[in-house]
């Protein structure tokens, strides 16, 4: 029986302000196998993973349990002892590359800092094997990577540095907090597929960290699901992804799943056209963001636009809205032109057309009461009486699902989810007939968005609603998109309704895209590697 | 590890500031009332010691210092906050429009400033005084526009960061006007980080007083103010009597008084920093 | 790179050019009728009248301003009103001896200052640190004559160690001056170490806050590397911006220490000139300082550029 290379008993994190961020968690991490930690924001993945490495962020501290290293009680070691594990037993490998790098020194200087200081190699090897590495992981002109600086080259380079440098002292452990969030859905893909090689060549343990279920089932032999700090379950991926026990785990991966599959939603025909959008050309300075891009929104259905970043879907959403000047094309909407700048439109035709962000928090005033964002647009728009506006708002509130008495807090406390049900009440309250949705569920948590995506789909049925969706989920989009616009760099090379869309024969983009999105199945990283090595 | 500072948990510097501030506050306000002699009452020896009858000891021509520092009070504290209020009302209004009124004010605005405060403001000052006279309303006047530069560019630069918010830009998309933006959506969230600044200023300001008081050229006989009554008294030290010291130590005071309550203010929402990360 | 840094020192000689004409305008144009600003309510329509053609005040403003510049910008700085000397003869003498004394506490201030700062923001809320806090936070709350009491007091007249005048002539010897200037340097020095040292702890924290000195601790470095090799070359940049700052403090404090000790610069110089009304003495010493001022910053803003690793390898 073979000793679990890292094993964590009864760990405890606080903060300094005394609230619980772990609450006894347990596990055991075998030599070569892969450990998924899952759970949303604030569960506690991250702080449990630093804590394998005996680091607490500053404000936070280990109040109880134990690290075992190879048989090794971390706590038991001097500040010393346990720097010397940091590295070379165990490695670190951050979200976000660019911020992990000093922008002082050279990407090779930093590449074999480790290496040479725990003593694994000379300088010389240690760049050596760097450049072998960076070769390996199709990183541009290998032998003069190295001589960069980090502001000089991609955030996917930059990325696969970090994992080579992350290895560069044979750790027996590895920690990937979340080190494809951050990348566009089809970067995550091949940086997926790398990071699932450097284990299998290299042996190594790893504790993979992500809020994706999809995605750490292609990774991960065990999979533990956290909530709020504590452990719900701990399971092999099979057992989790067939037979989940515990009702929060079955509601997380039957929640991944709807958006796996595609539900025909039934478009009627001959539905009024309220938006059309003509060969909408748009420029930031000289870079042409939007070519020759048409749309329409008829009353009471819900269109997708589909990208990645840089393909001009927030562009659009700018220009329909007035914030950024169309070059050229025309802009109708209720059968009236729509002039090109912000200024120049009625207020009753900026009315009409409202926008949902993606970040609840900052699309709403701090320092106003909830009962203030929602009553405004009533009382601008419609110079309603103090009495009337108030009765109105607790309409609103009850209409999105929150409590009347929420009218006069301030809306820093609530949680995402509410915060985003305030942004679309104060977009109901200009009685709009377009509302255009920017990401509305990406900053939120999994079980949260399922939920606003179901309010804005009720809202819809019951007041006839028509939505702009802008995203880059193919999950949102197989949910509640009738029509669906797929953008590539400016460019619209896919329209119509999603299910043709989303059928063969595609447009290669549009394969590529649905490629990219990780499927609820252990095995679908290596069909897809096999596919595309066609 | 440091105790975390909230808004009901001021630690024992801030709490000692507030008195002695408080204190201050007082002598200015009900001066008269508690002074022991007058401001200008000329009736014991010149440069006596502190004794039962002067507790402070007298000043160069025997006045009581003691009367003198409280009556110098109003003058100081007076002085200073009408200078730092008047920078307040001018700098955030122009850094706010500045933010908020499109590029071409902002520049025009910003090298101005820029251009203002390329020359120190002591030296700006002196100018402005030599050729305009040291009365109360150009002096108040003089530096509360000077300072207001300092204060454009903070206000400007907070303001700016909220104007770039999503809620700022739902405000313009629905239509609203310039005067709505400017004082309900970004002055309520400028401001709160403003305080800190208020009383730094406020030290600041306090000082420069203080200090053109000494040289002179700040407040003017016969209204009593501290940094005036430190350069009544300036001589008296080439002779180990340390008259000047009283006024001298009451600016101090209030200016730790004020920096203390400062830096409480500022660690409210401060974060502990990677220097201090448990490993 | 080169070219950011022309354009900066481009920027420089606008910027003096701009000061130049604040300082004329400050002086000659906003008080309208700077003879009765001169002179004072009590003076006869006469003497203003005559005051007005000796000076040349009958001519319009522009064409006195260039005269000015062009003089000024030759070594022509005018003749002092009040004892009719020559500008530029009294006031070089004393600006070198300003320079002595500025320089004198900078020598001192600045290294000390930084270190003490670095060793403070590493060590953040332990007792060192917060012993420089308090330290600090005195110092930079009483005003500097107060400092340059109590210096005189203790080492003047009760120790006697330094003399409370600061006279320095001509022939003086560099020793016996660094002996008399002791005291106006040692207050000036306490003054600008602590504002250096709370910006420089300041900057440094910043600094330790970032991500990838988190990531330097999580690959086993230990602590000593890690703030020399990771957040010691990043501090560069801010830590000379605060020198800099501080630096163009220094000369604004000069002004009140000179006029304690009785030293003889231009701080000195100005106040004398600033009570008497002395206008092209108050000119001279408003370029000299303005011009100080300009020219650290724009020092300033290059070496920043010089020492940002962005812009030294860019893309």
């Amino acid at each position: 029986m073979t000793t679990p290379i890292l094993k964590i008993q009864n760990l405890r994190i606080e903060s300094l302000a005394g609230d619980v961020l772990v609450d006894n968690a347990n596990l055991s991490l075998m030599p070569g196998k892969v450990l998924g930690l899952i759970g949303e924001s604030g569960a506690g993945k991250s702080t449990i993973g630093l804590a394998a490495m005996s680091y607490a962020r500053g404000g936070c501290k280990i109040t109880g349990g134990q690290v075992e290293i190879d048989g090794v009680v971390i706590q038991e070691l001097s500040a010393e002892g346990r720097a010397q594990f940091r590295g070379r037993r165990i490695a670190y490998v951050a979200q976000s590359a660019a911020a992990s790098f000093n922008p002082a020194h050279t990407i090779m200087d930093q590449v074999c800092e480790m290496p040479v200081h725990h003593g694994v190699r000379s300088r010389i090897e240690a760049e050596a094997w760097a450049v072998e590495m960076f070769r390996t992981l199709e990183l541009p002109d290998p032998e003069s990577f190295g001589a960069r600086y980090p502001h000089q080259v991609s955030g996917g380079q930059l990325q696969r540095a970090m994992a080579i440098m992350a290895i560069s002292a044979d750790p027996d452990i590895v920690v990937f907090d979340e080190p494809t969030t951050a990348l566009d859905v089809t970067t995550q893909i091949e940086v997926l597929v790398l990071i699932k090689k450097l284990i299998r060549d290299y042996n190594i343990a790893a504790l993979y960290i992500t809020h994706d279920l999809a995605v750490v089932a292609q990774i991960a032999d065990h999979i533990m699901v956290l909530r709020q700090g504590k452990m719900v379950e701990l399971e092999t991926t099979g057992n989790i992804l067939h037979s989940p026990k515990q009702p929060y785990t079955k509601e997380l991966v039957e929640d991944r799943q709807t958006s796996d599959v595609f539900r025909e939603i039934i478009l009627k025909a001959d539905r009024e056209v309220i938006l059309d959008a003509a060969h909408i050309t748009a420029h930031y300075g000289d870079f042409e963001v939007l070519k020759d891009v048409s749309i329409t929104v008829a009353k009471g259905e819900t269109v997708a636009i589909v990208g990645e970043s840089g393909s001009g879907k927030t562009s659009l959403a700018r220009v329909i809205v007035g914030l950024t000047e169309r070059s050229s094309g025309d802009l109708t909407f209720l059968g009236q032109t729509l002039s090109p700048a912000l200024k120049h439109r009625s207020r009753d035709d900026l009315r009409k057309v409202q926008l949902i962000y993606q970040q609840p928090d900052v699309a709403l005033n701090p320092r106003h009461t909830v009962g203030e964002i929602i009553g405004r647009p009533i009382k601008f728009y419609f110079n309603r009486t103090a009495d009337e506006v108030r009765e109105r708002t607790l309409e609103l509130l009850e209409q999105v699902g929150l409590p009347a008495d929420y009218i006069d807090r301030k809306s820093i406390a609530l949680s995402g989810g509410q915060k985003q049900r305030i942004c679309i009440a104060r977009a109901l309250a200009a009685e709009p007939t377009l509302i255009i949705c920017d990401e509305p569920t990406s900053a939120l948590d999994q079980l949260v968005a399922d939920e606003i995506l179901k309010l804005l789909q009720k809202l819809q049925d019951e007041l006839s609603l028509s939505y702009l969706v802008i995203t880059h989920d193919l999950g949102i989009v197989r949910r509640i998109a009738h029509r669906t616009a797929v953008l590539l760099r400016g460019e619209l090379v896919a329209s119509g309704a999603t299910g043709d869309i989303f059928k063969p024969p595609f447009h290669p983009y549009t394969e590529k895209l649905l490629q990219s999105v990780p499927e609820l199945r252990e095995s679908w990283l290596e069909e897809i590697t096999a596919k595309r090595a066609d | 590890m440091a105790i975390q500072n909230s808004l009901k948990n001021p630690p024992i510097s801030a709490k000692i500031g507030m008195v002695i501030l408080v204190v201050f506050i007082f002598f200015a306000i009900f001066a008269p009332l508690i002074a022991p002699y007058g401001e200008a009452e000329s009736i014991g020896k010149t440069w006596a010691s502190p004794s039962a009858e002067f507790l402070l000891g007298t000043d160069n021509i025997g006045r009581d210092m003691l009367s003198r520092i409280i009556f110098g009070a109003r003058m100081t504290l007076g002085v200073a906050t009408a200078c730092t209020l008047l920078s307040f009302l001018i700098g955030i209004t122009m850094g706010l429009l500045a933010a908020v009124a499109g590029k071409a004010l902002d520049q025009i605005l910003s090298r101005f400033v820029d251009l203002m405060l390329s020359i120190p403001i002591l030296v700006f000052a002196l100018m402005i005084l030599s050729m305009f006279g040291s009365s109360l309303f150009t002096l108040i006047i003089t530096i509360g526009i000077l300072d207001s530069f300092r204060v454009f560019r903070l206000a400007r630069s907070i303001a700016i960061n909220i104007v770039v918010t999503e809620f700022v830009e739902v405000a313009r998309l629905r239509g609203e006007g310039l005067w709505w933006i400017m004082v309900r959506e970004v002055l309520p969230n400028a401001l709160p980080p403003m305080i800190a600044e208020f009383g730094l200023r406020f030290c600041f300001n306090f000082l420069f007083v203080a200090g053109l008081s000494f040289l002179g050229l700040g407040i003017q006989p016969p209204f009593a103010d501290w940094g005036g009554m430190v350069r009544e008294n300036g001589r008296a030290i080439a002779f180990g009597i340390p008259a000047p010291l009283w006024p001298a130590i009451a600016i101090g005071l209030t200016t730790i008084s004020v920096n203390m309550i400062v830096d409480w203010i500022l660690s409210i929402n401060a974060r502990p920093s990677g220097a201090s990360a448990e490993m | 790179m080169l070219r950011l840094i022309m354009t900066r020192v481009f920027l420089g000689c606008v910027t003096l050019f701009a000061v130049t004409l604040l300082i004329f305008a400050a002086t000659e144009i906003l008080p309208g009728d700077v003879a009765s600003a001169v002179l004072g309510q009590g003076a006869t329509p006469e003497t203003l009248a005559a005051f007005r053609i000796e000076l040349g005040l009958d001519r319009p403003a522009y064409v006195r301003y260039l005269e000015w510049l062009t003089n000024a910008l030759q070594g022509d700085l005018g003749i002092a009103m009040t004892n009719k000397r020559e500008v530029l003869a009294t006031i070089t003498p004393r600006l070198y001896n300003t320079l002595f004394l500025a320089g004198y506490a900078a020598a001192i201030a600045v290294p000390i200052a930084i270190i003490l700062g670095i060793i403070a923001a590493i060590n953040e809320g332990k007792w060192i640190d917060r012993t420089a806090n308090i330290l600090t936070l005195g110092a930079i709350s009483v005003p500097e004559f107060f400092i340059a009491y109590i210096l005189i007091l203790v080492f003047a007249t009760n120790l006697g160690w330094f003399p409370s005048l600061s006279t320095v002539y001509g022939d003086m010897g560099f020793w016996q001056k660094i002996h008399v200037v002791a005291l106006p340097a040692l207050t000036l020095t306490m003054l600008v170490m602590a504002h250096m040292l709370r910006m420089t702890r300041a900057s440094v924290l910043a600094i330790m806050s970032q991500p990838y000195i988190e990531m330097a601790f999580l690959k086993g470095l230990p602590r000593r590397r890690v703030i020399l090799r990771h957040a010691l070359p990043n501090a560069a940049a801010p830590i000379i911006s605060v020198v800099a700052l501080n630096l163009a403090y220094l000369i604004v404090g000069v002004v009140v220490i000179e006029v304690v000790f009785v030293y003889p610069g231009v701080g000195q110089y100005m106040v004398d000139g600033v009570s008497k009304r002395d206008l092209p003495v108050i000119q001279a010493c408003a370029l000299v300082f303005g011009g100080a001022f300009v020219l650290l910053n724009t020092i300033a803003d290059i070496l920043a550029i010089l020492v940002n690793p962005r812009l030294r390898h860019p893309r």
